[in-house]
């Protein structure tokens, strides 16, 4: 045991309070369920910080690297000699970075569903969930080996799959729940075939043997090659695969925009804040090896992540719900920390984007959570997640008014929000590696900007929208986790992250960018003010510009049509000409052997049962002919 | 010659009686055909000079089970009853076994070379049979006249428990309703 | 006094009667006269065990003191099968062997 033993209690504690309030939550009044769980985890949270400033400060010797500490593990599988699945907890900056995002967000969320989820039906239910899922999280980013984090991996996945259903009377609830489950679980088949043969070629799933500096797979770089790529890329691809479908990276996305039919407080924590930037974490945690043996996998994550980030952009610029908005913002924004991660080198200056995605993620799950949390408030008081039905809400909802334009501001990348130094690092970073990626990346940050204030102008300016009760500001457990996360937007800029999270551990000089950032402010004010004249007032200018763009428009509108590119592809072609036959041949030849086995004994039985009559002068005329044909088969016929 | 015709007497009314007893309808008349078959293989026993075993036949069998039995028909249906047949199936098969069982038997005795004991005869007298029955060295059956003893008492005693009317749990219980008994 | 009857015609005469007593067995549905079939199959036995006895082995008496322990078991089991018979007809008011088949399966 050492110094950093308590962070075991950090997973623990969500677990017990997910079988407490699972096992026992419908025995007393749900809000008590609720107070448990956000006990638990406030917990959690001082626990966490606890150990970040350990961590980060007072444990720390200055001017030395970051290296990983394993503080935990036992042996729970042996599966060969060399290779063992271990449970434990592995601290490193990433890790403990991800402890405090992970407790933030969920401790806000927490607080802020005591008030938005009041009164629902199955409120026990919830937060039994949102434990299981703080618990899984957690357990996530603190594996300290691959298989661990797939474990834990699914684990967040059941736990989304079940929040995304919460509502489960509601048939879109099911089927958006069904759709994430799938689609991820899809995704997570290239994770399990990445880890295998990873281990397959390392005979090790531990990320610290795996990332040091003599992995065993630098021997297996000259190694076979698949299509022209050694067989260590395709390895790592396959991860990376998994990692984009629980980010939702093109074109693994379409289950995101769905998921956003689970209650609001679970899109911030889920699917904005904490699950959907697993995959980068995932990658993240990978990195030195992805740079160091499959440079070819990191150019997959970086164009995938650039393309996803202007696709999710634009249609975010057509959506009406603002949930579905905030969603595709959301795909844009991990988008941008992909492709930081894939155009980042390893060490120094080099990683400068491996930092600079880690910021990213950290500020982005504080204003996203909060951008989300907000809408929540909105729609908790309008009733409606359609914006068209919104306008002039600022007078209503002053608290939710200024905090969601924070968030607003931090995400268009306005100084001194911190959205705009972590995208600034991103930006250039993406301008030192790949010239094309930057251009992408530069639109994508006007494209962000017109579209949340197209938001911000239609549900807090714009018309004055005649209101059934007129909305009111949400009560104070709601409008504090928004201004506690409201700060956090803020100030989180000024973390010294190229400090502390870094691709080897070392502090390396960074220093704003000028000839990025002005021209990236600019066009993100550009962004703002295109917004402005759009939508502040109600006009007709939208409308026809949508008309003059025609089927550009259209096809936003529809997301370029990918749902129905997916039900082509399942039903047309994968359903009819390769799950028919399979399933036809499974009812038939497969059960119908099993059927007919079991079939013919019961026949059988039938048949031999009328033996056993109960007629004793049945029994006695068997007795006797079996002894007289017995006396003719062996006196005269033998 | 006239024991030759004796023979066939005892012989014919044995195999005649058998079969009436096995097919009559009425099952009073059964008691009594099987009756004359069991006098008459006592009658055989006589002729083969086996005495003893012949009164035997006659009291225990005869006197008996016979009697044994026609109380019990008496008791569990009426006179007048006529028993029902098997059905003409069952009758058929069974029939065919049962011939082709004895004309299998028959044969094989027929093809059996018997050969006789050499040795001096013992007399088949009561004094011989009594002095056997209960010595226990050579030729000494007191075991076996031990055992069919207890074999009796035990028979004895589950005939009446199992014919006794009333259960046993509701004997174990003092009956009142007959206080002066 | 047998003259010069051979064994073979007890023997005949014993399988008749077993035969017969079978086939009552197997036909009869009355309990009581399948109980008598089985005094019937008991007999011929007890016939061929004296016939045996006489023809055979004059020199003991074997055969007939098996005759004699036969017809005392024969005696037991009559007792005792009636004992159950009237049982039978006290539980089913019939003692047709068909329907006493409920200990079936």
């Amino acid at each position: 045991m050492n110094a950093y033993s308590y962070t075991l209690l950090i997973p623990l504690i969500p677990l017990f309070v997910f079988l407490l309030i699972g096992l026992t939550g419908h025995k007393y009044k749900p809000s008590i369920s609720g107070l448990i769980g956000t006990a638990g985890l406030l917990v959690v949270t001082v626990l966490s910080y606890m150990t970040a400033i350990s961590y980060f400060w007072t444990d720390h010797i200055a001017g030395t690297a970051y290296t990983s500490l394993k503080v935990f593990e036992i042996d729970w599988l042996h599966l060969t000699e060399f290779l063992t699945i271990n449970l434990g907890i592995l601290l490193d900056p990433i890790s403990v970075m991800m402890l405090v995002v992970i407790s933030t967000v969920s401790f806000m969320v927490h607080i802020y569903s005591l008030g938005y989820m009041k009164g629902e039906k199955g409120f026990a239910r919830f937060y039994a969930f949102l434990s299981l899922f703080s618990f899984s999280m957690l357990g996530l980013v603190l594996a300290t080996n691959i298989f661990q984090m797939y474990i834990f991996w699914e684990l967040v996945g059941v736990s989304s799959y079940l929040l995304i259903g919460f509502y489960y009377t509601k048939p879109s609830a099911v089927s958006a729940s069904k759709k994430a489950f799938i689609v991820t679980r899809f995704a997570d088949l290239g994770f399990l075939i990445g880890i295998l043969m990873l281990s397959f070629m390392t005979n090790t799933f531990d990320f610290q043997t795996l990332v040091s500096s003599d992995s065993p797979a630098l021997s297996h770089m000259g190694g076979a090659t698949f299509l022209g790529l050694s067989t260590l890329t395709w390895a790592l691809t396959l991860v990376f695969i998994g990692g984009a479908g629980k980010s939702a990276m093109f074109p693994l996305h379409i289950w995101l925009p769905d998921a956003m039919e689970g209650p609001t407080p679970v899109s911030a924590l889920i699917h904005a804040a904490t699950m959907v930037v697993a995959g980068v974490y995932l990658v993240a945690r990978l990195f030195p090896l992805y740079s160091m043996v499959a440079p070819d996998a990191l150019v997959i994550v970086a164009w995938v992540g650039g393309i996803s980030s202007l696709f999710a952009a634009i249609i975010a610029c057509t959506q009406y719900d603002i949930k579905r908005v905030l969603a595709y913002s959301t795909m844009s924004q991990i988008g941008y920390m992909m492709l930081a991660l894939g155009v980042s080198g390893y060490g120094g200056h080099d990683g400068l984007g491996f930092m600079a995605s880690n910021w990213h993620l950290f500020t982005h799950a504080m204003f996203k959570a909060l951008l989300f949390l907000g809408a929540g408030a909105i729609i908790h008081s309008v009733h409606s997640n359609d914006m068209r039905e919104m306008g002039n809400l600022r007078k209503y909802l002053p608290i939710t008014h200024l905090t969601f334009l924070i968030g607003c501001l931090t995400i268009a990348g306005i100084p001194p929000l911190s959205g705009f130094f972590s995208k600034d690092e991103i930006l250039a970073a993406a301008l030192h590696a790949n010239p094309a990626l930057f251009a992408i990346e530069y639109l994508v940050a006007g494209i962000t900007a017109f579209y949340m204030f197209r938001l911000y102008f239609n549900v807090f300016w714009g018309k004055s929208t005649h209101y059934h009760h007129t909305p009111h500001e949400s009560p104070l457990v709601m409008t504090i986790p928004l201004m506690v996360l409201a700060f956090g937007a803020v100030f989180s800029g000024f973390l010294p992250f190229n400090e502390l999270v870094t691709s080897d551990g070392l502090p390396f000089e960074a220093h704003i960018n000028y000839s990025v950032a002005i021209p990236s402010v600019l066009i993100a004010a550009f962004g703002i003010l295109v917004a402005y004249m759009m939508y502040r007032k109600e006009s007709l200018v939208p409308e026809k510009i949508a008309t003059s763009l025609g089927a550009f428009y259209r096809g936003a509108y529809h997301k370029f049509y990918m749902d129905e590119l997916y039900l082509f592809v399942t039903h047309k072609i994968i359903f009819r000409y390769i799950s028919q036959p399979v399933a036809w041949f499974d009812r038939n030849i497969v059960d119908g052997t099993m059927n007919l086995i079991g079939y013919s004994i019961e026949k059988a039985s039938y048949m031999i049962k009328g033996f056993q009559s109960g007629r004793v002068q049945q029994y006695g005329y068997v007795f006797v002919t079996g002894a007289v044909a017995l006396v003719i088969i062996f006196v005269f016929i033998w | 010659m006239d024991s030759n015709i004796l023979f066939f007497l005892l012989a014919g009314t044995i195999l005649l009686f058998s079969v009436l007893t096995v097919t009559t309808r009425r099952i009073l008349r059964a008691a009594v055909y099987l009756l004359f078959v069991l006098v008459s293989t006592a009658g055989l026993y006589f002729m083969l000079n086996y005495n003893f075993l012949a009164a035997v036949q006659l009291t225990v069998y005869a006197g008996g089970i016979v009697v044994l039995m026609i109380f019990s028909i008496l008791l569990t249906s009426h006179i007048s009853e006529k028993a029902k047949l098997a059905g003409m199936k069952q009758s058929l098969l069974s029939a065919l076994t049962v011939v082709a069982g004895a004309i299998l038997t028959i044969i094989l005795l027929m093809n059996h070379q018997f050969t006789a004991s050499s040795e001096p005869a013992v007399s088949p007298d009561v004094q011989n049979i009594g002095r056997h029955l209960v010595s226990y060295g050579e030729n000494g059956y007191a075991l076996p006249f031990e055992v069919i003893s207890i074999l009796l008492l035990a028979a004895m005693i589950g005939s009446i428990i199992v014919a006794r009317k009333e259960s046993l749990a509701a004997n174990v219980k003092p009956t009142d309703e007959n206080p002066e008994k | 006094m047998t003259g010069n009857i051979p064994l073979e015609y007890f023997l005949i005469l014993s399988t008749i009667m077993f035969f017969t007593g079978i086939f009552g067995f197997l036909t009869r549905r009355n309990l009581i006269t399948m109980l008598m079939s089985i005094e019937l199959i008991l007999n011929s036995v007890n016939i061929n065990f004296v016939a045996f006895n006489h023809f055979l082995y004059p020199n003991n008496l074997q055969g007939h003191f098996f005759t004699l322990i036969i017809i005392a078991v024969a005696a037991a089991e009559a007792a005792v099968a009636i004992a159950i018979i009237i049982n039978i007809y006290r539980n089913f008011k019939s003692i047709e062997v068909d329907k006493v088949n409920q200990m079936k399966y």
